[in-house]
């Protein structure tokens, strides 16, 4: 059951655009039940988090969403029309990159343009374009394990970008790069929300790197797992990025959610 | 790196030879001629035009039978490696094939299909294909999943997914086994010659090891291990031109 708590009592209204809705969705694999009735809206041209514990079902929604799982009961909504399947309305960065290791650079990045028929010289050009816009320009030659982990997500990140998809799902995409390139990839990513016009749905298991670059918070507790919360920042959103992480209700949000946190925590 | 991996090789077929040679000077066997007789024993039959002949006989069988293991063997693979169900029903074959003694199996060979150009084929056929098709499903089931679902995610067809990404992800140890098939099926062609009808290479092997000519006979054995590694090394050009980005080091020199 969802139930929204307005953080600072000045969150929005509740009638928001939503790119994308989660109705009752619960999901079992067998005799574990990973989902049960969850519902979430997904604000347009905004950037959610979905947060929780390590094993409390994020890549599972993450999946239904993107069509690549089917859910046991419920639905899920893009724009109105029902998911069955994969969709070009979404675009998926994986948490292990998932590149393949025999094309460079540039042929990962058109990959998904490739599968949608669009031809060489068209689709290169595009991801040139995102290639400059992930600052991978010069690496187009480039294969995957001559890359660092951060780089290769950027491969990930461009590849997502240049199907042009209004959706785009982030599953724990820091996780496998270092930390100062994670910092960076945040601001990166800040950037990216506010100049395309695109719905980021982005799963992760970092307090801070949640409140950092979200627009709104969904909080995930435990198997069966469910919302048990949904934050939305307000006062340090248009503030620059480097003084986000100075605000005080910056700090107050990420004291708030541990505490929420730490009772499931062993 | 690439005149250290030649100068490597050269090195190696130094020591090989050398020691070749006084094992012959010794010599371990009367039998064992030195590697220089067998040199000369080589040129004079290539000279006289006899080692021509043979080849013309002997690769017959061995071409024949290393293209239908190879086209039939990467087909069934990628089957078995697909369809769990293809997986149960033909495994099994090819695990018995490749366990079964070989010349056990000539006499069943030579009753059902006669001594000429079907059983010998039948031979290289036996030898090549299980290696091919258990390495090609082997490959196939392990494609890594995570790139199948990149496939999925953006909206690759069934088709792409195994043209784009299980093809190219299997194709190293596709090509590993399809080297191993192609040693084997060497050995099978010979195998068949010395065991069925002695003709060609085979034929020389025989003949000249019954009048004692032990030095044509090692000349014999010798071309064929040099035609094989050619074989192998066109193999490997291929592989390189047909997956680029497979040469990063994990294939072999
Ligand atoms: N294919 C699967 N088969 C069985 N159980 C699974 C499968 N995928 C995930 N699970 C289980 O579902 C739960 C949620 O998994 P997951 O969505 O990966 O969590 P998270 O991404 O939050 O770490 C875990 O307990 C996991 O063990
Ligand atoms: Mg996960």
């Amino acid at each position: 059951m969802s139930q929204t708590s307005d953080a600072f009592g000045k969150a929005d209204p509740i009638d928001i655009d939503s790119a994308v809705s989660v109705r009752g969705v619960s999901k079992n694999y067998g005799e574990v039940e990973a989902l049960r009735d969850l519902s979430l809206e997904f604000p347009r041209g905004q950037l959610t988090s979905l947060l929780g514990p390590s094993g409390c079902g994020k890549t599972t929604l993450l999946k239904i969403i993107a069509g690549l799982i089917p859910a046991t009961a419920g639905e899920i909504e893009i724009d109105g029309r029902k998911v069955t399947g994969p969709g070009p309305d979404r675009a998926f960065v994986f948490q292990d990159f998932a590149l393949l290791p025999w094309a460079n650079v540039l042929r990962n990045v058109s990959f998904g343009l490739e599968l949608r028929g669009v031809g060489k010289s068209e689709r290169e050009a595009v991801a040139e374009k995102y290639i400059g816009n992930v600052g991978l320009s010069g690496f187009e030659k480039a294969y995957p394990h001559e890359l660092s982990g951060g780089m290769r997500q950027r491969v990930g990140l461009a590849r997502a970008l240049s199907v042009d998809a209004q959706v785009l799902l982030l599953d724990e995409p820091f996780s496998a790069v270092d930390e100062q390139n994670r910092r960076k990839f945040q601001e990166d990513l800040l950037a990216l929300v506010r100049n395309e016009n695109k719905t980021f749905i982005f799963v992760t298991h970092s307090i801070e790197e949640a409140v950092y670059i979200s627009d709104q918070i969904a909080i995930l507790l435990p198997r069966p797992s469910r919302v048990s919360e949904i934050i939305r920042p307000t006062s340090f959103r248009g503030t620059k990025a480097d003084n986000i992480r100075r605000s005080p209700e910056y700090l107050d949000i990420v004291d708030q959610i541990w505490a929420s946190l730490r009772n499931y925590v062993e | 790196m690439n005149q250290r991996s030649l100068f490597l090789k050269l090195l190696s077929a130094v020591i090989v030879f050398g020691a070749w040679q006084i094992a012959g000077l010794i010599p371990v066997s009367y039998a064992f001629p030195t590697f220089t007789e067998s040199m000369h024993a080589l040129y004079t039959i290539t000279m006289d035009g006899r080692l021509f002949t043979a080849y013309a006989e002997t690769l017959r069988p061995l071409v024949l039978g290393v293209a239908i293991s190879a086209v039939s063997g990467i087909g069934l693979g990628l089957w078995i490696g697909l369809s769990s169900r293809f997986d149960w029903l033909f495994s099994p074959i090819f695990i018995v094939m490749q366990a079964a003694p070989l010349a056990a199996l000539i006499p069943i060979l030579v009753m059902a299909y006669g001594i000429g150009l079907t059983s010998k084929v039948f031979v290289v056929c036996i030898m090549a294909m299980p290696v091919i098709v258990l390495n090609t499903s082997t490959a196939v089931r392990n494609t890594p999943a995570s790139i199948k679902e990149m496939g999925r995610s953006f909206l690759a067809s069934d088709r792409d997914i195994i043209l784009k990404i299980i093809i190219p992800a299997a194709s190293p140890v596709i090509f590993s086994g399809l080297r191993l098939g192609v040693s084997a099926g060497f050995i099978g062609a010979i195998l068949a010659e010395l065991k069925i009808t002695p003709t060609g290479v085979g034929d020389i092997i025989t003949y000249s090891r019954s009048i004692a000519d032990y030095p044509t006979m090692y000349a014999a054995i010798f071309s064929i291990i040099v035609l094989a590694v050619l074989f192998l090394n066109g193999l490997e050009r291929l592989e390189n031109t047909l997956f680029e980005g497979n040469n990063r080091g994990y294939v072999s020199d």
